[in-house]
């Protein structure tokens, strides 16, 4: 019974099939559109892969932190000027920056070891957003600056989120450092940095 | 020893699956029988392997070999045996294992039931199979190789990352995974169908169960996710459009698009081309959204370029897999035209434009997730949308969709008339208006209106298309599954759009400083804090709030929100106090302390939280209903190919289904 409903079937296929294939065979133009639509996102993704962040270097280093003053985040204000306090360091961060959340654990682990003053530029965010994300993940900063409108960010030179400047106890920026911080970021090139400004005389 | 054995099975996984990719599709080619006989075996073999391989990584995990880099880097002495376990999953390397593991279960599972097909059908699909096992099990040992040594061993390991110490983990992942390469299934029948240049009736007959399977378990992966973020992160969300969510997301809206328009290939012998197409962007994008994931590409551009190899790697394989298939399909896709026609009034156009809606929904939710890595390549910056990009876009196409569903369930195939549908609906339709004024006049929201009156709208036509079909209550029960199913999975949209709405919508939440013995009113409720003490738990410390909720002087519920510090990690984490209410959860989340003991404490009113997962579970029992009708356990058709595999796993689908009349 049922063998011979299935070869019915098939037999009624075969032949709408075989009648399909003999009125246009042959590759349509509209068939390589998903192929172009992936080559083209196997493009971007390549050139995702080729792109070094590390390569923008900052006009800004070397020369003196713009001075401002943002409304805080979870309330107070944040001015610039505290960041000469020590050398310290100025993290851009939002919520909305899935990338902030793999150098999260480091801001974190560095914030805990005092090494040095974590302060945060919250770039671009809605304000209720940032509290619970920074209720969510955990709060390295000593405050964090709330530039919604991202103002501080373009007279920074803000090129991507998440961004790290190293402050010097004069006030000027003594290394930018783009993308999340990873370990070796830390270990290598921003810890000893921090450590020969300590020494630094005022 | 024991992990050196894991890495062995894994190298021998290789060799099988290297076997099953080439001769079976060799023999098909050929029309040797021997060689398409090797597939059942092979798929048998890789299967063996890979569990042998996973169960040595599992043993390292119990055993506390901190001599194997994954176990120190994920687990240590304290953590309890289960999550030691889970932990096997619990980052790159072993969840690329389970992926592997999982991939090989459903090739078995295919192979078990290949006597059902066609030979040359079952060997393509086996091969296609086989050769993205290739590509996963190179992956695996050439950059991300799970059992590699730490010398000299650590002493203690570090800890499994404190998020993914939760009953969440343990579930939700292998529930996920089995969605994700479930949809491995349609896309191999997709490109043996290609291969062979014919898609018909039985080539749908024989997709539709293994999608529907898949889909099943993707809903049931999805909303698992999403319930754990609701009560794992503290954040009170419960969907949080991030890259990883969508990556999950988007291959389900892809499968579901997918189920709809089998049914009409199946029914019509239409939309075959686009049929087979979507098959193919379902696994293609589970594909990238498991290594989007899993590489970091789109958590960080920069992240990515960290590791090179593995980058690299995984965009070749995705070129071969996802560029070879649509290659294929540009090549072959003009001989599957199909043959019937409809007007534009008929239950083909319906689901036409279900599909159409769902593949706009998936291509704008793939475009907001790799917008930043669009912008930057672009040199503009990374720039990141949010939940503003996917709710503006998804929000309307969802409300249409909704409508489509009653017309879709209760349109006749290739021709119909609005006034016959008409006296059908009508009662419906004044039902979901009157529920929407209700709505409106309950909450003062529009969009509730439209949220209840677009539920009752669906719930009600699927309960109109079943009295269009029985006569008698009796009949009820002799409904085709297929149909129990896709009714079931209905209501079960019904539910979550109800339930996505209502919490959207009147969700109140209050941020307040709360200390000893202050209490607060949020939604009719008053929420009293006790205060704060601590404790401990096997690997954390924790402070744990006591808050007691009472109506109108009743007692309510009593909450105990958490912050955790685990052993080992810096992070801070918080665990939710949650009352759940099939009308409404109480949650509340410490902040922080603000000193005199006093916290700032996140207290919310969600009302219909719960119905967003009963609708996802309602939709996976509609699913695996669907997927469980007799008319896929047919007996097979002459010339399959007989193996012992199927005696061994009970050949339950050997038994000749029962044919309605």
């Amino acid at each position: 019974m049922s063998g011979m409903s299935v070869d019915g079937i098939r037999a009624g296929e075969t032949r709408n099939g075989r009648g399909g294939a003999s009125r246009r065979s042959g590759v349509k133009v509209s068939f390589l559109v998903p192929l172009a639509l992936f080559a083209a996102l196997a493009g971007l993704l390549y050139s995702g892969l080729q792109r070094n962040p590390g390569v923008v270097s900052s006009p800004l280093v070397g020369r003196a932190l713009p001075a401002f003053v943002l409304p805080g985040v979870r309330g107070g204000e944040l001015r610039s000027e505290v960041l000469r306090e020590e050398p310290s360091l100025l993290n851009v961060w939002a919520s909305w920056c899935a990338a902030c959340r793999v150098e999260h654990p480091l801001l974190l682990r560095l914030a805990a070891s005092g090494e040095a003053p974590i302060y945060g530029l919250n770039y671009k965010d809605e304000r209720g957003d940032a509290v619970r994300w920074l209720d969510r993940f955990g709060d390295p900063y000593r405050r964090s600056g709330h530039d919604r409108a991202g103002e501080v960010g373009l007279d920074l030179g803000v090129y991507g989120v998440p961004e790290t400047f190293v402050i010097d106890r004069d006030g000027g920026i003594a290394y930018k450092h783009i993308g999340p911080i990873a370990t070796k970021d830390w270990e290598e090139t921003i810890r000893p940095l921090l450590r020969r400004l300590r020494k630094e005389p005022r | 020893m024991i992990p050196e054995l894991g890495h062995f099975a894994l190298i021998l996984a290789l060799l099988t699956a290297l076997v099953l990719a080439v001769a079976p599709f060799a023999g098909a080619v050929r029309s040797d029988p021997r060689w398409m006989a090797m597939a059942p075996s092979a798929a048998a073999g890789l299967f063996v392997f890979h569990l042998l391989a996973f169960a040595c990584l599992a043993w390292a995990f119990a055993a506390n070999d901190f001599s194997v880099l994954y176990v120190a880097m994920n687990s240590n002495v304290l953590l309890p045996l289960h999550y030691r376990i889970a932990a096997v999953w619990g980052a790159h390397e072993g969840s690329l294992l389970l992926w592997s593991l999982i991939l090989s279960g459903w090739t078995l599972a295919v192979a078990a039931r290949s006597r059902s097909l066609p030979r040359e059908v079952s060997a393509r699909v086996l091969a296609v199979l086989g050769f993205i096992a290739v590509g996963f099990l190179c992956f695996m040992l050439f950059t991300s190789n799970p059992f590699a040594r730490l010398l000299p061993a650590a002493i203690e390991g570090r800890d499994l990352n404190p998020l993914l110490q939760d009953i969440g983990l343990i579930v939700h992942p292998p529930v996920l995974y089995m969605g994700y390469v479930g949809l491995a299934v349609p896309f191999a029948f997709a490109v043996a169908a290609l291969a062979e240049g014919r898609v018909d009736a039985a080539w749908t007959r024989w997709t539709r169960p293994w999608t529907t399977i898949a889909w099943t378990f993707l809903t049931l992966g999805i909303a698992g996710g999403s319930w754990w973020a609701y009560y794992e992160l503290g954040w009170g969300g419960w969907w949080f459009w991030d890259p990883v969510e969508n990556a999950s997301f988007i291959p389900w809206l892809a499968a579901t698009a997918l189920i709809h328009s089998l049914a009409v290939a199946e029914k019509r012998d239409t939309f075959k081309a686009w049929t087979v197409l979507l098959a193919i962007f379902g696994f293609s994008l589970s594909l990238l959204g498991t290594f989007i994931v899993r590489s970091g590409v789109l958590v960080s551009v920069h992240a990515f370029a960290n590791d090179p190899e593995r980058g690299v790697f995984i965009l070749a394989f995705l070129g071969l897999v996802v560029g070879g298939a649509l290659a294929l399909y540009a090549w072959r896709a003009g001989r599957l035209a199909g043959g019937g026609r409809f007007a534009v009034f008929s239950r083909e156009t319906m689901l036409l434009a279900n599909n159409v809606l769902l593949t706009v929904a998936a291509a704008a939710v793939l475009l907001g997730t790799l917008y930043p890595l669009l912008m930057d390549s672009l040199g503009l910056g990374q720039i990141s949308v949010g939940r503003p990009y996917f709710d503006r876009i998804f929000v309307p196409l969802m409300v249409p969709l909704a409508g489509l569903v009653a017309l879709g369930m209760l349109a006749r195939w290739k021709r119909d008339r609005a006034a016959r549908l008409a006296p059908l609906l009508g009662v419906v339709l004044a039902a979901a208006a009157a529920g929407g004024i209700a709505a409106a006049l309950l909450a003062h929201s529009a969009a509730a209106a439209l949220g209840a009156g677009l539920a009752l709208w669906i719930a009600g036509s699927t309960v109109r298309s079943i009295v269009e079909r029985v006569r008698r209550p009796r009949d009820l029960l002799r409904l085709p599954r297929g149909v129990m199913g896709m009714s079931l999975a209905h209501v079960g949209f019904a539910v979550t759009l109800t339930g996505v709405c209502f919490v959207s919508v009147l969700e109140v939440e209050q941020v307040v400083r709360l200390a000893p013995g202050d209490s607060v009113e949020v939604a009719g409720h008053d929420f009293r804090f006790e205060g704060v003490h601590d404790a401990a738990g096997p690997n954390y410390r924790a402070r744990r709030a006591e808050i007691v909720v009472t109506r109108k002087g009743r007692p309510v519920a009593r909450l105990a929100p958490e912050k955790r510090t685990y052993a080992g990690q810096a992070q801070q984490m918080t665990e939710a106090g949650i009352d759940p209410g099939f009308t409404r959860d109480l949650y509340a989340a410490l902040g922080e302390p603000l000193g005199g003991g006093a916290w700032s404490v996140r207290l919310h009113y969600k009302p219909f939280v719960r119905w967003i997962w009963l609708g996802a579970i309602l939709m996976a029992i509609g699913g695996a209903l669907a997927a469980s009708d007799h008319r896929y356990r047919r007996r097979a058709a002459t010339g399959g190919i007989r193996d012992p595999l199927r005696a061994l796993l009970g050949g339950e689908g050997a038994a000749p289904g029962a044919e309605r009349p």
